[in-house]
């Protein structure tokens, strides 16, 4: 093992204590836009796609690459919309009308 | 990149780290309702400057990666604004699946782009490698049959055959002995990496098909972790700090709900893990004759039960996703409520199909979330009261599981609702539930029946209120 991989490990297992201790504190009321806002988040590989496309040097490569954005970018926006939908219901006890009141669907 | 060397860092790892720290601070919201719309929208803020950070970096192929990114995010956003809220598990599954994908993708282009310049990858980068392609593949596949089955393209039972657990013992077998030749670098050991992926895709379909709907919570959060994981492990191949911030978050929140949802199963993370779930067996041709003894009603006799009484707590399952019940379920609570009756929700941590899913799909319907109640909760509350109304829900209610020691539920805590004064079983037909286990409550003497769609058969209890 490597310094480096070291030093990235650490990273990763400081950031797990982190995630238990943020994520613990979620109500299970949020558990579902939780799931969903952790969807959104792991869309990060995005930006691992775009390296990977971005040197992409054959046209197979290309094609590769062109889904592997596809995936991730599907992941990224579609996990952001759904969760900002889902968190637009959540209302303490108010009288409102029917249906979505404000633009954002 | 470095993080051992000195030289200056570059304001793109800059970017990442503050990206990283919109992600902290995007899940820290989520702990109260009121600011988790404000979290939710710092982290997509800060994946937009991970985005342009990594764009910025001049890339050369930018119509592939350009077209591919707007056609992405066409799907993504229509398809994310368009799918019903009781369709959002099997929509959750297939972004978690397109992120495993992408995920095992990445570090297969990684690992291929030293093979192909006749390099050798160091233990670190295909050790690394492997292990998201592997672990984002079992997540893709997976997510994909989760989503088959969540959306009624398959069969939401189990699918079991004799030798299943040895199968997929035997292919996990496989990919470990190709993980590690891959790793030792041995002649051909690209084609050991392709025999790993596929392997890998494989058990992903496998292990997921024995596994029942409403098992679905389980495997659902197991996925969400995995797939945390593959992302965390391919920022250890790119040498990106915040993939694998990002990624540790991801993992640790999936693994978290994961061992919530067990807990609420009554099953342990490994029980769950290693093949649990084709045990429970269906039986339920055997099931459906064995329980005469059910006391059949009318919407009418329904609203008056409700309309006289002093505390309804309504318990809503899956039925109530399908049948889309629960707008209605809110206009009945309306109109007792008007009549003085109080109305609580009383909420299984696995009612549904994915942690949460009631919960979501009565704040849909105008619900405030200050009337849902957690299992632990509203248990001691059932004795004091006067009617429960179970809404497509079944296996969360089966006091077999606390009675029975025969029972393969046994032991899974459920809601009390047999404590209740009277209890009201909305459900469409006398088939036994998910887990195909026979339920005592439907027998019990004060349990009365309303057979019928749950959307129509509440519409008629509102009806019967209103009369009244």
């Amino acid at each position: 093992m490597t310094a480096h991989l070291l030093t990235e490990l650490t990273i990763f297992i400081l950031a797990v204590f982190v995630g238990m201790e943020v994520i613990s504190k979620v109500p299970t009321t949020l558990h579902t836009p939780l799931m969903s806002a952790t969807n959104a988040i792991h869309g990060i590989v995005l930006v691992g796609a775009i390296l990977v496309a971005g040197a992409a040097d054959a046209p197979f490569n290309a094609i590769v690459g062109f889904v592997l954005v596809l995936l991730a970018s599907l992941n990224v926006f579609g996990g952001y919309t759904v969760t900002e939908r889902m968190l637009q219901m959540f209302r303490p006890r108010v009288q409102a009308p029917k249906g979505p009141t404000d633009g954002t669907p | 990149m470095s993080a051992t060397d000195t030289t200056p860092a570059s304001w793109v790892d800059v970017a990442y780290l503050i990206t990283a720290i919109c992600f902290i601070f995007g899940l820290r919201y989520l702990s109260s309702p009121k600011t988790a719309r404000l979290g939710n929208r710092i982290s997509a803020v800060g994946m937009l400057i991970a985005v342009l950070a990594t764009l910025a970096q001049g890339i050369v192929n930018w119509w592939v990666i350009g077209s591919a990114l707007v056609v992405g995010a066409a799907i993504g956003i229509v398809s994310a604004q368009r799918v019903k809220m009781t369709a959002m598990p099997q929509m959750v599954a297939l972004f978690n699946g397109a992120g495993g994908g992408a995920a095992a993708l990445v570090a297969a282009g990684e690992l291929l782009k030293v093979f192909h310049a006749n390099a050798i990858p160091t233990y670190d980068v295909s050790f690394t490698s492997v292990l998201s392609a592997v672990i984002g593949a079992i997540s893709f596949a997976g997510s994909i049959i989760a989503f088959l089955k969540l959306q009624e393209v398959m069969t939401g039972r189990p699918i079991t055959y004799p030798g299943q657990q040895f199968v997929n013992a035997l292919i996990a077998l496989v990919i470990v002995v190709c993980w590690g030749l891959v790793v030792a670098n041995v002649p051909n050991s690209l084609e050991f990496f392709w025999i790993a992926l596929v392997a890998s895709f494989a058990l992903g379909i496998l292990f997921v098909l024995p596994i029942g709907g409403a098992d679905m919570p389980v495997v659902i959060s197991l996925l969400n972790s995995f797939t945390g994981v593959a992302a965390a492990s391919t920022g250890f191949v790119l040498g990106n700090n915040v993939l694998i911030v990002a990624g540790a978050l991801v993992g640790a929140s999936g693994t978290l709900l994961t061992v919530l949802m067990g807990k609420a199963m009554n099953r342990s993370v490994t029980n769950v893990l290693f093949g649990a779930f084709g045990a429970v067996k269906p039986v339920a041709a055997g099931g459906a004759a064995k329980q005469q003894n059910v006391r059949s009603v009318s919407a009418d006799d329904v609203a008056a039960m409700l309309a006289y009484a002093n505390q309804v707590i309504v318990v809503p399952g899956y039925g109530m996703a399908v049948a889309q019940a629960q707008h209605s379920i809110r206009e009945l609570a309306d109109q007792l409520e008007k009549k003085g009756v109080e109305v609580k929700y009383a909420i299984h941590p696995v009612a549904g199909r994915m942690p949460g899913h009631m919960n979501v799909l009565l704040a849909e319907a105008n619900v405030p979330y200050t009337s849902l109640y957690d299992m632990d909760d509203i248990n001691p509350e059932f004795e004091r009261t006067d009617v429960a109304l179970v809404v497509g829900a079944n296996d969360v209610t089966n006091p077999a599981a606390r009675e029975d020691k025969n029972s393969p539920i046994y032991g899974m805590p459920i809601l009390n609702v047999d404590k209740a004064n009277n209890v009201v079983v909305l459900k469409r037909s006398m088939n036994s539930g998910f887990a195909g286990i026979d339920n005592p409550l439907f027998d019990d003497p004060k349990t009365v029946m309303l057979f019928g769609d749950a959307k129509k058969s509440i519409d008629g209890v509102v009806a019967g209120v209103k009369a009244l």
